[in-house]
This record gives C-alpha cells, sequence and structure tokens, in this order.
C-alpha cells in the first residue's frame, strides 16, 4: 500500500508541467483552439518526444510499458494546463482497445504511428441511442466479400475530429466487435466539431463501409469486455485531468479570496466564506483519494474491482467536482462568469468530465450493482 | 503507486485475526455487533486481553508499549478489531492523557499512571467542557489554588463521557485569573474518589447514560498531580485534541458498520425484492460507501505522504469533518433502512440481559436511539465549524 509518485513518476510530472507552463498559456491556448487542427501542433511533437504516446504501449510494440498510474500522472497536467491536444483520444482510447485486444501485427501497424505522433486514433464506441451504456450497439458489420460492411451512427467520439483512424464497434452475427476504419473510407461520414471544453469530437456515420477482414480487431463477438476495459481507463484518466482542473479551480479561489477587498478587508475574512472554501478542499483531498485508487485499479483484469473503483471515482468527480466547480464562480462573484477570466475554462472541463465515458449517476449505479452483489458479510444479521 | 498489502502487511493480519479469534470473549463481540450496551467489566476484560498481548497502546512511543506499526498496520489492525466485534478502548486514557502524561508529565505521573491505565485497572474521563466554555474552551472557569502541597480545586464540568466508568479525570483548571486566557490553565490528574467531587448522570435523547456532569468543591488535588508546568495546559490540550480528532475518523468502525448495514439492507425488502437492489435505497448506500472509500484512503494517503504538505493538526481536522459525518449518515440509513419498525421506543432492548421479546426483527431495535446518539459527533472532539475554522486559518491561511 503505498500512495506516493515514484521517483520516475515525479520527474515526469514535474518536465511535462515545465514544459506545458512554457507552452500553453492563456493566449497560446487560444491560438491553439484558432488553429486549423483545433489543439498546439507543437505541443503534440513535445508530447511525442517526452514519449508520452509510448507510455502506456508494450515495449514489444515500441512502448514504455507504463500503467493507469502514469497515464495518470500526465493526465493532471493535462487537466492543469488545459491541454485540449487529442492524448486521451488517441493514446488512452483508440490506442487502448488495440493494445488490449489487437494482435502483434495490428500493434505493428497502428501503434507505431500512435507512438511517433503522426497517427491519430479515436475510438468510436457510443451511438445517439445509448446515452452512456457501451453494450447498446446498433451499428452493424455484416460479412461482405472477404471483410465486413459497416453501418449505423457513432455519438460525441472524443478526438474524432481529427483522427486518421477510428475503432468502431459494431455488431456482427457473433456480437459486439471492434474494427479498425480510416478516416477517409468511402461512406464514412465525419462531423467535427468543438466541445464545451475546448476539445474535438465529431460525429460519424456509416453508410456501408467497407474494410477488409484483417480490420476486425480481437474477438469476433468478444469486444464488450475490452470496451468496458478500455472505458475504464478513460475514466480514470478523465477523473485526474478533472483533478488537476480542480486543484487549479481551488488554488484561483483560494487568492482570490485573499486579494479581493470588499468592506475594508479581504472577503476571506468572512466566516461564511470561509467555510464554504474548507469545503473545496475537503472535496478536493477526497476526490484525489479516488482518482488514485481509480488509476491504481484501472489496469486490473478483474472486472469488478476494476469496475468498483473506476466508478467510484466518477461518480465522486461527477457530483462533488461539480459542486466545487460552481461553489468557486459563485465565491468569485461577477468575475467569476466573464468569459476572459480563466475560472470559466477550468469549469468547463470539469463540467465534461461528468458527460463523457458515464456521467455520476451512471456509475454510480455500476457501483451499486457491484457492491450489492458481494457476498453477504459475516455479520450477525446475516448468520 | 500500489493499492496491494504488502507481505508483511498480509501476515500481520493472519496475526491480528488470530489473536482476535483466540482471545475477544464471544459475548463482547456479539453485543457490539448488536448495539448492545457494554459493562464496564465488558470494556475491563478486553482491554485487560490487547494489555497482555502488548497491542493497548499502539500509537505510543514503544519504550512505553507502543507497538511501533506503521500507519498501514494500524489501519488493519483496526479495521481487523472493528469487523472482528472488538469495542473500541475507551479513548481517554490511552488515546489522550497517556500520550499527554509520556509527553510532558513528570516521572512520577508516568510511574504512578500508565501501567494501570494500560491494564484496564482504571479508568479515565476527560474534564474539559464546562457549562458556559464548549467551544471557546478556553474561557473555562474551574479554579485551582496552590494551597502548600495541595490543589484545592472548585467548579463543574460537563458532558463527562463515560465518568461513570471512571477512576481519574484529567481537568483543564484556572491558575491564573490575570493572565491572558490561554495563559492561566493547567492540567490536573484527579482521584474521582476524592472528598468534594459529585458526578451526576445527563440522560441524552437516545434515553441513554453516556455522559455526566461533574461538581469540584474544595476538591483537594496533590500538587504532584500537575501535568507539566502550571499555566502550560492550554498546549497540553492542544497536543491532546489532534489526537482526539484522530480517533473520531473512525474509519474502522465505520466500514464495520457499514457491513451491518448492507447485511440489513439485504434482509430488508421493498417492492418484493432485497432493499438493497432498490433503486432509490441503493443510491444513497452507494453514496456512502464511496464517501467511505474516499475517506478511507485520504485517511492512508495523508498518514503515509512523506513530508507532506499537511501538517498532522490539518489532517486531522479533515478526517475528523468527514468521519463524523459518515458516522451518522450510516445510522440514519440504518434508521430508513428498518421502515416502520424504526419507531418502536423499546429502549430495553440495548440490554444485553433484557429477556422481553423485540418488536420487529432484532436489528431494528436500536437504529432511532443510534441515530438520535449519532448527532454528537459533529458536535464534540471541536464542532466540525470549529474544524473549519483551524482549516481556515492554518491551512488555508485565511
Ligand atoms: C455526547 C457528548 C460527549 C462529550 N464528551 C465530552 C467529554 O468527555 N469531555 C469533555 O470535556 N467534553 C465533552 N463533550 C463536550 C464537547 O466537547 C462540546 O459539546 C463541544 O466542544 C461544543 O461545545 P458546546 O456544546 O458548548 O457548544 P457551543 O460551543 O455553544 O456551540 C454551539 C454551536 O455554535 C457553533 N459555534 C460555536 N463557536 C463557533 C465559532 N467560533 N464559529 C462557528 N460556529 C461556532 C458550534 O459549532 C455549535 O454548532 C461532549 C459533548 C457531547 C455532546
Amino acid at each position: 500500500m503505498d500512495f506516493a509518485l515514484t521517483e520516475e513518476q515525479q520527474l515526469f510530472s514535474d518536465a511535462l508541467r515545465k514544459m506545458l507552463e512554457a507552452e500553453y498559456s492563456q493566449s497560446q491556448r487560444a491560438a491553439a483552439l484558432d488553429s486549423d487542427n483545433g489543439y498546439s501542433d507543437a505541443v503534440w511533437q513535445q508530447m511525442a518526444e517526452m514519449g508520452l504516446m509510448a507510455l502506456p504501449f508494450p515495449e514489444a510494440a515500441g512502448g514504455l510499458g507504463g500503467t493507469a498510474s502514469d497515464t495518470m500522472v500526465a493526465a493532471i497536467e493535462f487537466g492543469r494546463s488545459l491541454s485540449v491536444e487529442p492524448f486521451l483520444a488517441s493514446v488512452v482510447l483508440g490506442g487502448g482497445a488495440v493494445r488490449l485486444a489487437g494482435s502483434a501485427e495490428q500493434h505493428e501497424s497502428l501503434l507505431t504511428g500512435v507512438i511517433a505522433g503522426e497517427r491519430k486514433l479515436a475510438a468510436a464506441f457510443l451511438e445517439p441511442q445509448a446515452r452512456h451504456d457501451l453494450g447498446d450497439v446498433e451499428t452493424t458489420a455484416e460479412a461482405a466479400g472477404d471483410g465486413y460492411s459497416l453501418s449505423g451512427r457513432k455519438a460525441v467520439v472524443l478526438g474524432g475530429d481529427c483522427a486518421d483512424t477510428f475503432i468502431v464497434s459494431a455488431k456482427t452475427g457473433e456480437g459486439i466487435s471492434l474494427f479498425s476504419v480510416d478516416a477517409g473510407a468511402p461512406g464514412l461520414d465525419v462531423r467535427g466539431y468543438k466541445l464545451v471544453d475546448g476539445r474535438g469530437a465529431a460525429e460519424l456515420e456509416l453508410g456501408g463501409v467497407a474494410v477488409s477482414a484483417d480490420a476486425l480487431i480481437g474477438k469476433d463477438g468478444g469486444a464488450l469486455p475490452v470496451i468496458e476495459h478500455v472505458c475504464d481507463l478513460a475514466a480514470s484518466a478523465l477523473c485526474a485531468e478533472a483533478i488537476g482542473a480542480i486543484e487549479m479551480i481551488n488554488e484561483m479561489t483560494l487568492e482570490y479570496l485573499k486579494t479581493r477587498q470588499q468592506f475594508g478587508r479581504p472577503i476571506g475574512s468572512f466566516q461564511a466564506l470561509q467555510h464554504r472554501a474548507v469545503d473545496l478542499f475537503l472535496e478536493y483531498e477526497h476526490a484525489k483519494s479516488l482518482v488514485f485508487v481509480a488509476a491504481m485499479s484501472a489496469d486490473s483484469a478483474d472486472a469488478a474491482a476494476r469496475g468498483r473503483a473506476v466508478s467510484a471515482a466518477k461518480s465522486y468527480i461527477g457530483t462533488r467536482g461539480r459542486e466545487v466547480a460552481k461553489e468557486a464562480v459563485q465565491l468569485h462573484g461577477g468575475i467569476g462568469v466573464t468569459g476572459e477570466y480563466q475560472l470559466g475554462d477550468y469549469v468547463k472541463r470539469v463540467l465534461v468530465a461528468d458527460m463523457l465515458f458515464g456521467d455520476a449517476d451512471h456509475h454510480l449505479e455500476r457501483f451499486g450493482r457491484i457492491s450489492a452483489s458481494s457476498p453477504a458479510g459475516a455479520s450477525v444479521w446475516a448468520q | 503507486m500500489d493499492l496491494a498489502f504488502t507481505p508483511e502487511e498480509d501476515a500481520f493480519r493472519a496475526e491480528v485475526r488470530a489473536f482476535l479469534d483466540a482471545e475477544l470473549p464471544r459475548d463482547i463481540a456479539d453485543k457490539m455487533h448488536k448495539a448492545k450496551r457494554l459493562t464496564k467489566d465488558d470494556c475491563y476484560r478486553w482491554q485487560n486481553a490487547l494489555y497482555h498481548r502488548g497491542w493497548v497502546s499502539p500509537l505510543w512511543p514503544v519504550e512505553y508499549g507502543g507497538t511501533g506499526w506503521t500507519p498501514v498496520q494500524h489501519q488493519i489492525f483496526d479495521e481487523e478489531c472493528f469487523a472482528a466485534g472488538a469495542p473500541r478502548v475507551i479513548p481517554f486514557g490511552i488515546n489522550l492523557v497517556g500520550p499527554v502524561i509520556i509527553q510532558f508529565g513528570s516521572d512520577y505521573l508516568k510511574e504512578r499512571f500508565l501501567k494501570p491505565m494500560q491494564s484496564g485497572e482504571e479508568f479515565w474521563c476527560q474534564g474539559f467542557s464546562e457549562p458556559g466554555s464548549g467551544s471557546d474552551l478556553a474561557s473555562l472557569k474551574t479554579k485551582a489554588v496552590l494551597e502548600g502541597d495541595h490543589y484545592v480545586v472548585n467548579g463543574q464540568k460537563t458532558w463527562t463521557t463515560l465518568g461513570h466508568f471512571a477512576d481519574w479525570i484529567f481537568l483543564l483548571v484556572r491558575t491564573d485569573t490575570e493572565a491572558k486566557q490561554q495563559m492561566g490553565i493547567s492540567m490536573l490528574l484527579v482521584d474521582l474518589a476524592s472528598e468534594g467531587v459529585e458526578m451526576r448522570p445527563i440522560v441524552t435523547m437516545d434515553g441513554d447514560h453516556h455522559v455526566n456532569e461533574v461538581f469540584l468543591d474544595n476538591v483537594k488535588v496533590p500538587a504532584a498531580h500537575l501535568v507539566g508546568e502550571e499555566n502550560k495546559g492550554w498546549d497540553y490540550a492542544k497536543f491532546l485534541l489532534v489526537n482526539e480528532r484522530m480517533g473520531i475518523a473512525s474509519v474502522g468502525q465505520s466500514k464495520s458498520e457499514l457491513e451491518l448495514l448492507k447485511d440489513v439492507a439485504r434482509l430488508e425488502r421493498k417492492n418484493g425484492r432485497p432493499l438493497i437492489e432498490d433503486p432509490l435505497y441503493q443510491a444513497k448506500l452507494s453514496r456512502l460507501e464511496i464517501d467511505l472509500m474516499a475517506l478511507e484512503y485520504t485517511n492512508l494517503r495523508m498518514l503515509t505522504s512523506k513530508g507532506g504538505k499537511a501538517s498532522v493538526g490539518a489532517l486531522s481536522s479533515y478526517l475528523k469533518i468527514r468521519g463524523s459525518e459518515l458516522q451518522q449518515t450510516i445510522m440514519e440509513l440504518t434508521m430508513e433502512a428498518v421502515g416502520p419498525y424504526a419507531a418502536p421506543w423499546v429502549p430495553q432492548a440495548n440490554d444485553a440481559d433484557w429477556n422481553g421479546m423485540p418488536v420487529g426483527p432484532e436489528y431494528a431495535s436500536a437504529s432511532t436511539s443510534r441515530f438520535l446518539d449519532r448527532r454528537k459527533t459533529t458536535i464534540y472532539g471541536g464542532s466540525n465549524e470549529i474544524q473549519k475554522n483551524i482549516i481556515a486559518k492554518h491551512i488555508l491561511n485565511l
């Protein structure tokens, strides 16, 4: 039982923070959002050079063999700096699916480019009717020639606006399966847009997109457990980003309470506000502990243990993180609602963290299901 | 970063379990699980068993009978004890005044008091609060005047938990009425059998007798029973209150109570299904369980972080706030779980010797009185509002 970052993780975190502080000021970020890509190419390249894109992949595939805790360390910095680069989409989601289910050839053909920062992946799992249910897949993959023909719609595909290759879930006769689909494939319509927090995403429409047999990733009909695991990894990373954002929200709010003067004294001298400020930090500490536990569990193949930890963190961040965000705006008064003041960007990041990969209710329900099905205790009442 | 326990930690857990299996009296565990009242003898038997194993005062310095465990070992010990139904060792001696005597007391006080405190031959209670001095403890008025080789004490203490089990009380008294409030306070160790001490029960709204008023009328206390130096009592009290707040987080206790609650929710039924599967109830239960996980790991994360910025005092305030709230929520959800059978008022059922017929399931009988009793957790040990004042001032520097 050990909650400290390893020395390596600490060094990595420091280096990443330094790079982002230098390259990602509010104005630099605004310029990146306005660019064609919608993110900073320069930062993306530096991330690749630092080895970030290689982090979770096995050494045999040219990766660093890192853990979900390593991803967490990086994601906290993405949250603190409000990075909109498609790391989560390409490395954790798309890359995660290929890593967990793909063959050695697919590792070679898909991950090599990801690691170099040249190929961007995106995972197209959810559909407009599915809300947060990963198993609700209406997209079909019908056998056609010696490959498949894919038809259906995919919703809010993170990083879908700029992806080179999509990892798409679709139903074959065997059940839910995963396919790699090139962004330029005939019959694939990609409608890109920005999310509330500035990141890119897309709606996909697949109208009989033809893929070859070797586009199938993993077992035909056996993809749901993989998809669930990948989304747990993504949820864990998203929670870590949110913790980074909350860290900044709290720092900004505390600073403001100390400097803003009203009635001839700092507003932080009013007890009514002091107690609310304490609540922000109390929630942060407890949320952070759950984020650590989620990260330390997210690589586990034990779906119940992993789901319990990830869902605990995700539902906690979803509800309490949003509370912190709302309170921080209130404690700032009017300045808190202005678009120019960066608090709003952090608030948006926290909001989006709840919307993707299962919201607070979804994860509360999942946690409850896992918890209720645990065996009865050895208590006197159970005997 | 690693969530797994080490092989040494697993072995330690097994050792604690074996000890509990062999030494925890079954009747006591049964009372604990069923929320029955414990007698003084129950408390003594368990504490004495711990004493003989060398585990009664794990947090003390090793040379005084501490165990030198890591924070993780403490947590394991705590969890296993509560899961097995071991009562909490009455904290006033072992957790509160014991460490103060070790840190600040004379050799005579250590010699005289530590052993019987550990063995359970002498129980202690805490005489800090007064009718006019609660949160503003430093305003206390109970007065001690040095006359030759003893102090003469006059005044009143209140809310004295388990004073009726105790042999000794540690008092905060005013020894200098001229100095600034905090600078005129001393700590005295007083034999409750002394002439002029009168203890009266206060019945709380759960119908039980946990707390007392203590009246002190010209009580003679040997000067040698002063802890440390005169007028330094406030420093000792602050040292002690940090330890008190740590105990109040009660992670191990809450985890074991949550398991009991979940079993109740499996037995109770709603719409023909176990209550634990009811979406509304399950959501509340899950929120509680997640909050408790967060508390557990925050506790561990902060205790194990080396050179972390949160000082122990700060940490204890966070843990006190959330820990005390969760202790309350557990009883609130237990009361809700038992439905209409939370309504019958049968206080006798808390008595292990009572032979009457419970109204409704046995686990229902104490649920409302325990909900009522738990209101205290956010009030005592420095109320949660006071904890927030402390954090705002000392951690956030507001
Ligand atoms: C069951 C029980 C057992 C106890 N056992 C013991 C014991 O064994 N020994 C002992 O010495 N004491 C004991 N106490 C006393 C306990 O420490 C006090 O009750 C506590 O310090 C609060 O004091 P008070 O009750 O006078 O409330 P008050 O101080 O009068 O507070 C009333 C309300 O005002 C709030 N408040 C007060 N000051 C402030 C402030 N500055 N800012 C914001 N809010 C404030 C409080 O939080 C509370 O909500 C016990 C209390 C209870 C209920």
